[in-house]
C-alpha cells in the first residue's frame, strides 16, 4: 500500500515542521565503557567479550575514564552545562541483542546538560541548534536475521547474535525540538549531524564513520500550522547516512501533510527509513514502549568530573571545524564557494597538508579539487584512499614553478603518480617529460605557425591577442606538449612586434 | 567415623590452621575428613548442591607442597583451612546455579573476586552450597533442588537464605563457609543454626563474582564456629576491588585484632545501645530471654548499656520490599534463555519468536518466590508509582541511616535478636509470605544503610534450638562489633564450658 | 494523598508481559491475592517520606572509580558461548525477533 505523499514545496508552505534529533556516536576508546575489552570493527564474532559486556551473571560493570574525558570534551564543543556529578541509570527492556537486558544509561543526572551547536548552511547563513543534552551509555549486540529473504527481520527464520558490539560506549546527543527551519529543515538536519562528525572527528573521540555504524540518528519530526499546538511526531529511528537523514525528513514532511491534509491522523510511532524503497516504513507500536523503568544503576555510584579536571581538558581542545575553516579560508584568500566544495569533498586536511608541504593553496587546491578529484569519483574511492600524498601534490607544484614541468606535462604526471608509476619525479624520468625551452627548436615551430596561419599574424599584429591561444596550440602539437607555453608567447610577441 | 577424625572436624578454623602450620595435620588429610563429613552427613542435612571434591583436594596438595617448600610464609592465617560457598557465588570451572532451574548446569568461565582471593590464600574449596533461590527466601525452602535441614532438628528450616552454608558449617561438613546476605541471608540463617555469621560494611567485599539480587544491598561475608574465624576470614576475601565500583577504596580493618582483644572479656568503656525497635511484639519469649542475658554478660564485663531509640526502623521492611524486588526485577532480566541457562520454547500454537521464548523460559525456569518478587519490583519501577513507591522507600532508606548515625552518637554497638523466633518447621510459612518476611525483621535496616552487623550464638530456647545474638557497628568500621562478640562468646563459653555446638547431636559422626 | 494500589487480573497480566514471564491463570489468581496483601503493608513507605528527606541509591558514599582505558584478555570465543543453549557459525541463536527496538 503506496502512502500518499503532498509535494514538498506545499508542504512546507501549508505546515511548520519541528523536528529534532537523538544521534548516537560511537566513541573511539580503546576498550568498552563498562569493562576491558578490547573494541575492534570486524573480527570474529564473539570475541571482543568479557564476563561484564557478556552479562553474565555475577559480572559488575566500571567506567571507562576515557570515555568519560571524550564525553566531556564534546560537551565543551557543544557549549553544554557539564555536571560534575552524574549518574547512570538503568533503562529496562528485553531484547536478545542486549546481554543484560537492560541498558546502561543516563536519565536525570546526565554528564552533559543544555548546549548548542551553531551550524553553517550553504549559503553561508547560520543556524542555531539547541541541544538539550549529551549522555553517555553503552551499545547494543547485532542481530543478523537469517532464512528470510533479503537478511531483513520480516520472514526471517531465525536471528543470530554477536554481542563483540555490546558495551562499546556511545553518546546520544539530544536536541531541543528545532523550530523555524521551514522549507530547509532537511537542509539544517544535514548540516547539524555533518557538525557533529565534525567536531567529533576534530576532538579524535570517534572514527565517525557512518558505513561502519559508528554514527547514526533516530529522526523526530511534526507538522502543525502556525499558531495552533504542535502534532504528532513520528520517530525514524537508527537512520545511518547524512542522506537518510535529509530524506526521512523530506518523506515524513511530505506524508504527515498529506495525513493531515486529507483529515487524518499522524500515529505516535516508531518507523524506520527503507533505502530500498526510499520511504520509512512504519514500526510496530510497542505496548510498553516507553515504560522503562528507569532507575540509578546500584552498581554503579556517582560520576564525579571536577571543575578543575574539566579546566584541564579544555585546555586540551582542539579549534573546533567551523573556527577552523574560516581562519583557512582567510589564510589560503579561497572564496566561499571554494571552501564549501574543498570541505564538501573532505579535501580540507589534504589541502592543509600540502600547503605545509610547500604547495600554494591555491596550486594544492586545483589538484586536489581537480585532476584528483575526478580521478577519486571515477574510482567510486575516498581521495584519501589514492596513492597520491599531500608532499607529492606540493612536488608537482614546485616543478612546476621552477619551469620543469608546464600544465600538461603535469597533468600527464599526476595521472602517472594516480596510475601507481611512482613518485612525481619518478614519473616525469620514466615517460622523459622535459619542457622544451630550447630557443632554437622553439623559434623555428614558432616561425612554422606563424606562416602557417598568415590571418592570425595581421590580427595579432593589429594588437588582437585573442588567436595567441591558437599559436600556442600549434606550437604544443609540434614539440608533442612539452613547450613553455609563456616562452613560446614571447617568441610570437616579439616576432609580431617586428 | 575415627574419634581423631570427628574431633579435627569440630575444631575452630584458627584451631585448624595451626594445626596445619604445625604440620600436625596436611590441608589434604584435612579435606578428606571434610569430605568425609559432608558424605555422611549430607543424607540428613542436604546442605550442598554440588561438592567440588576433586578441585578440593588438588588445592589442598597444592597449598601443601606450598608449605613444604617454605613457601607458605606469606600467606594468611587460614591457609590450607577450606570453605564451602553458598552457590551465589561463581567458581570458575565449578556448577553455579543460584539455587535456579533457570542456571542449572551452568560453568562459569570466571571467579569471583572473593574465590580468587580464597585460591590466593591456598584455602581448599569444598563446594557450593544450597540457598533459596536467587537469595530470596528465609528458609531455603524456595530453592528449586533440595531442602536443607537444621543440624539442630531436621524437622526445621535452617533459615535462608543462605540454609546451605549456615547447616554446613553447624553440621561440621566445613569449618568455615562464604553467604550473601542482602536481607539478612547470612545472619538469620546463623540464628536459626548456632553459628556466627557476618554481614560486613556494604562495599566492604567486593561483589565481583556475586550473582546479583539487589545489588544495592547484596554483601558477602563470612559464616563460620566463632567469631575470631569469621574476623579471619574476612579479612581474606575483603578489601578494595577495582573490578566493584561500589567496593571501598580502604584496607580492611584490623578484625582479628578486634576479636583476639574481646577475647580478653573486658569491655569497660564500651557503650552498648539496645535498640528499642528491635524487640518485643513478634519475639519469641525464649529469644528475647537468651538476649537479655546476654545483654547482662556484656554490663558484667563493663560495658555500659544503654537504650536507644531507631524510628525509622519500623519502615525498614516496608522499604526493603520496594527496593529489593526493584533491582530484583532489573538483575534477573539477563536470564533469558538466550546467553547460558535454561531454554523453553513456547508451546506449540503460539509463536516461536524470541520474545515468546524468553517468556516460556522465565516462566518454567522461576520459581514462584522470583515471580512474585519481580513482579513486585517491575510494579515499582513503572512509570505511575515511582515516585511513590521506589522514591519514598529511597527517602525512608535516608531516615534509617540517620537513625544509626543518631544511635551511634550514643552507643560505640548496637544489640538486637539476631532473628525475632528459633527454627521453624517446614512448610509453616511457605503459604503465607508475609509471615516469611517478617523473618528478617531485624537484620534488614542494617542492609538498608550499608552498617556491619553481625549474628553470634546466644545459647538455646525453651525450645531447645539456638538463639542469634546481633551486633551491629558503624559504616566502614566493622572491628568495633567484633571485640563485644568475641568478649559475649567467651563470657558464654565460660558458662557453657565449651561452644555451644558441644551439645549438638551429631549421628551422622557416628556419635 | 498516599498511592494505595490494587492488583487486578489485567495489571498483573501487563505485570507479566513486562517481566517476559509467561505467567499461568492460576499464578495470575494467586499472585493478586498475594501482591494485594503485600502492598498494604509497605505502602507506609510514603507515610515518612517528607519533600525534605534526599533520597538514597546507595548507602555508602562513594565516587566511582574510574579504570584507565587498558585491555585485558578477552573470554575466547568458546569460552562467551559454552553456556548457550543453541549457537552458529560462531554466534548465539534467537528464535525469531518480532518487532524493533
Amino acid at each position: 500500500m503506496a502512502e500518499q505523499l503532498m509535494k514538498y514545496a506545499d508542504a512546507v508552505a501549508k505546515y511548520e515542521p519541528v523536528f529534532g534529533l537523538e544521534t548516537h556516536v560511537e566513541l573511539s576508546t580503546n576498550t568498552k565503557l563498562f569493562c576491558p575489552a578490547h573494541i575492534e570493527f570486524g573480527g570474529q564474532p564473539n570475541s571482543q567479550l568479557t564476563p561484564v559486556s557478556l552479562g553474565l551473571p555475577g559480572s559488575l560493570p566500571v567506567v571507562n575514564k576515557t570515555a568519560i574525558d571524550y564525553a566531556v570534551k564534546l560537551g565543551l564543543a557543544l557549549h553544554c552545562d557539564i555536571a560534575e556529578w552524574s549518574q547512570f541509570a538503568r533503562k529496562n527492556y528485553f531484547y536478545p541483542d542486549m546481554p543484560r537486558d537492560y541498558q546502561i544509561s543516563q536519565y536525570d543526572k546526565p554528564l552533559n546538560g543544555e548546549g548548542y551547536l551553531d551550524v553553517e548552511l550553504d549559503d553561508g547563513s547560520v543556524f542555531r541548534v539547541d541541544i538539550e543534552r549529551a549522555h553517555v551509555e553503552d551499545d547494543a549486540g547485532k542481530n543478523t536475521h537469517v532464512g528470510g529473504s533479503d537478511g531483513r527481520i520480516e520472514g526471517a527464520d531465525h536471528s543470530l547474535v554477536d554481542y563483540n558490539r555490546a558495551g562499546v560506549p556511545l553518546i546520544e546527543i539530544v536536541t531541543k525540538p528545532i523550530e523555524g527551519a521551514g522549507e530547509r529543515t532537511p537542509e539544517v538536519a544535514g548540516a547539524y549531524v555533518r557538525a557533529i562528525r565534525d567536531i567529533v572527528r576534530a576532538l579524535g573521540i570517534s572514527h565517525a564513520r557512518m558505513e561502519q555504524g559508528n554514527m547514526r540518528a533516530d529522526v523526530n519530526v511534526s507538522l502543525h500550522k502556525k499558531g495552533e499546538p504542535l502534532g504528532t511526531r513520528s520517530e525514524t529511528k537508527n537512520v545511518n547516512t547524512f542522506k537518510g537523514i535529509e530524506k526521512t525528513l523530506t518523506y515524513e514532511i511530505r506524508r504527515q501533510a498529506a495525513l493531515l491534509e486529507a483529515g487524518g491522523e499522524v500515529l505516535q510511532e516508531t518507523r524506520h527509513w527503507d533505502e530500498s524503497k526510499q520511504a520509512t516504513a512504519g514500526g510496530r507500536v510497542k505496548s510498553d514502549a516507553n515504560d522503562y523503568r528507569y532507575f540509578p544503576d546500584p552498581d554503579l555510584v556517582m560520576v564525579h568530573v571536577t571543575r578543575e579536571h574539566i579546566e584541564e581538558l579544555s585546555k586540551q581542545m582542539p579549534e573546533m571545524p567551523r573556527e577552523r575553516r574560516a581562519r583557512l579560508k582567510q589564510e589560503w584568500g579561497f572564496t566561499d564557494l571554494q571552501m564549501r566544495d574543498a570541505v564538501n569533498a573532505d579535501a580540507l586536511d589534504l589541502i592543509q597538508e600540502s600547503v605545509e608541504a610547500g604547495s600554494s593553496p591555491a596550486g594544492a587546491r586545483k589538484w586536489w579539487m581537480g585532476e584528483i578529484s575526478r580521478e577519486a569519483n571515477e574510482r567510486g574511492v575516498s581521495l584519501q584512499e589514492l596513492p597520491i600524498t599531500p608532499q607529492d601534490v606540493a612536488d608537482m607544484e614546485a616543478l612546476i614553478e621552477s619551469g620543469k614541468l608546464n600544465d600538461k606535462l603535469a597533468k600527464q604526471t599526476v595521472s602517472g603518480v594516480l596510475a601507481g608509476e611512482g613518485k612525481p619525479a619518478e614519473v616525469v624520468a620514466k615517460h622523459g617529460y622535459q619542457v622544451v625551452s630550447d630557443d632554437g627548436a622553439l623559434e623555428s615551430a614558432v616561425d612554422e605557425a606563424l606562416k602557417a596561419n598568415p590571418d592570425i599574424v595581421a590580427k595579432l599584429k593589429s594588437g588582437n591577442m585573442k588567436p595567441m591561444g591558437a599559436i600556442i596550440g600549434a606550437v604544443m602539437r609540434a614539440t608533442k606538449g612539452q613547450a613553455d607555453a609563456k616562452a613560446v608567447s614571447k617568441i610570437v610577441m616579439q616576432r609580431v612586434a617586428k | 567415623m575415627s574419634a581423631a577424625k570427628s574431633e579435627l572436624v569440630k575444631l575452630s578454623a584458627a584451631e585448624m590452621a595451626a594445626k596445619i602450620r604445625a604440620k600436625e595435620v596436611s590441608s589434604r588429610e584435612l579435606v578428606q575428613a571434610q569430605l568425609d563429613v559432608i558424605d555422611a552427613a549430607e543424607p540428613s542435612i542436604d546442605a550442598f548442591l554440588h561438592v567440588s571434591r576433586e578441585e578440593a583436594l588438588q588445592q589442598a596438595d597444592a597449598f601443601d607442597e606450598r608449605l613444604a617448600a617454605g613457601e607458605a610464609d606469606g600467606l594468611p592465617e587460614l591457609a590450607g583451612v577450606p570453605v564451602a560457598v553458598k552457590d551465589m557465588i561463581v567458581t570458575k570451572g565449578i556448577p553455579t546455579t543460584a539455587a535456579s532451574k533457570i542456571l542449572e548446569g551452568w560453568v562459569p568461565p570466571y571467579d569471583a573476586t572473593v574465590i580468587e582471593r580464597l585460591k590466593a590464600a591456598g584455602m581448599p574449596i569444598l563446594g557450593k552450597t544450597n540457598l533459596d533461590e536467587f537469595a530470596q527466601g528465609s528458609s531455603t525452602e524456595h530453592s528449586a533442588f533440595k531442602t536443607t535441614k537444621n543440624p539442630w532438628d531436621t524437622r526445621r528450616v535452617p533459615g535462608g537464605s543462605g540454609g546451605g552454608s549456615a547447616a554446613a558449617v553447624g553440621a561440621f561438613e566445613a569449618p568455615l563457609a562464604l553467604g550473601t546476605d542482602t536481607g539478612g541471608s547470612i545472619r538469620q540463617p546463623s540464628a536459626l543454626t548456632g553459628t556466627v555469621g557476618v554481614k560486613p560494611t556494604y562495599g566492604g567485599v567486593s561483589r565481583y563474582g556475586a550473582i546479583a539480587m539487589a545489588s544495592s544491598l547484596d554483601q558477602i561475608g563470612p559464616v563460620s564456629r566463632s567469631v575470631l574465624d569469621a574476623a579471619l576470614l574476612q579479612e581474606v576475601i575483603g578489601g578494595h576491588d577495582k573490578r566493584d565500583s561500589t567496593s571501598i577504596p580502604k584496607p580492611v580493618p584490623p578484625l582479628a585484632q578486634a576479636a583476639r582483644e574481646g577475647m580478653k572479656m573486658d569491655l569497660k568503656g564500651m557503650k552498648v545501645g539496645l535498640v528499642k525497635e528491635l524487640g518485643g511484639k513478634g519475639y519469641q519469649p525464649g529469644v528475647e530471654a537468651r538476649f537479655n542475658e546476654g545483654v547482662k554478660l556484656l554490663q558484667d564485663m563493663g560495658a555500659e548499656v544503654v537504650e536507644v531509640s531507631c524510628p525509622h526502623f519500623a519502615y525498614a521492611l516496608a522499604a526493603y520490599y520496594i527496593i529489593m524486588p526493584s533491582e530484583v526485577s532489573s538483575n534477573l532480566a539477563r536470564y533469558d534463555g538466550m546467553r547460558y541457562g535454561l531454554r523453553v520454547m513456547p508451546p506449540e500454537g503460539t509463536p516461536q519468536t524470541a520474545a515468546n521464548m524468553m517468556a516460556a523460559t522465565r516462566e518454567a525456569g522461576f520459581g514462584d518466590e522470583v515471580k512474585r518478587r519481580i513482579i513486585l519490583g517491575i510494579y515499582a519501577l513503572s512509570a505511575g508509582y515511582y515516585d511513590a513507591w521506589y522514591g519514598s522507600a529511597q527517602k525512608v532508606r535516608t531516615l534509617i541511616i540517620r537513625d544509626f548515625e543518631e544511635a551511634f552518637k550514643q552507643a560505640d554497638v548496637l544489640v538486637s535478636p539476631g532473628s525475632p523466633t528459633t527454627a521453624f518447621k517446614f512448610g509453616d510459612r511457605m503459604d503465607d509470605p508475609l509471615a516469611m518476611y517478617l523473618s528478617d525483621v531485624a537484620n534488614i535496616p542494617a542492609n538498608m544503610a550499608g552498617t556491619p552487623a553481625m549474628s553470634i550464638p546466644a545459647g538455646l530456647s525453651d525450645d531447645g534450638l539456638p538463639v542469634g545474638f546481633q551486633f551491629f557497628a558503624p559504616q566502614m568500621r566493622d572491628e568495633v562489633m567484633y571485640k563485644p562478640a568475641a568478649a559475649l562468646e567467651a563470657a558464654l563459653q565460660a558458662q557453657w564450658g565449651g561452644p555451644m555446638h558441644k551439645d549438638l547431636k551429631t549421628p551422622w559422626l557416628g556419635e | 494523598m498516599d498511592v494505595m494500589p490494587t492488583f487486578t487480573r489485567e495489571e498483573i497480566e501487563h505485570l507479566g508481559d513486562l517481566a517476559r514471564i509467561a505467567l499461568t491463570d492460576e499464578e495470575i489468581e494467586r499472585l493478586k491475592g498475594e501482591l494485594n496483601v503485600i502492598a498494604e503493608s509497605i505502602t507506609k513507605v510514603q507515610e515518612v517520606a517528607g519533600d525534605d528527606v534526599p533520597a538514597t541509591a546507595n548507602p555508602i558514599p562513594l565516587e566511582a572509580y574510574l579504570r584507565p582505558d587498558e585491555a585485558e584478555e578477552p573470554l575466547t570465543q568458546a569460552e562467551a558461548l559454552a553456556g548457550a543453549p543453541a549457537t552458529e557459525a560462531g554466534m548465539f541463536v534467537a528464535p525469531r525477533i518480532l518487532g524493533e527496538e
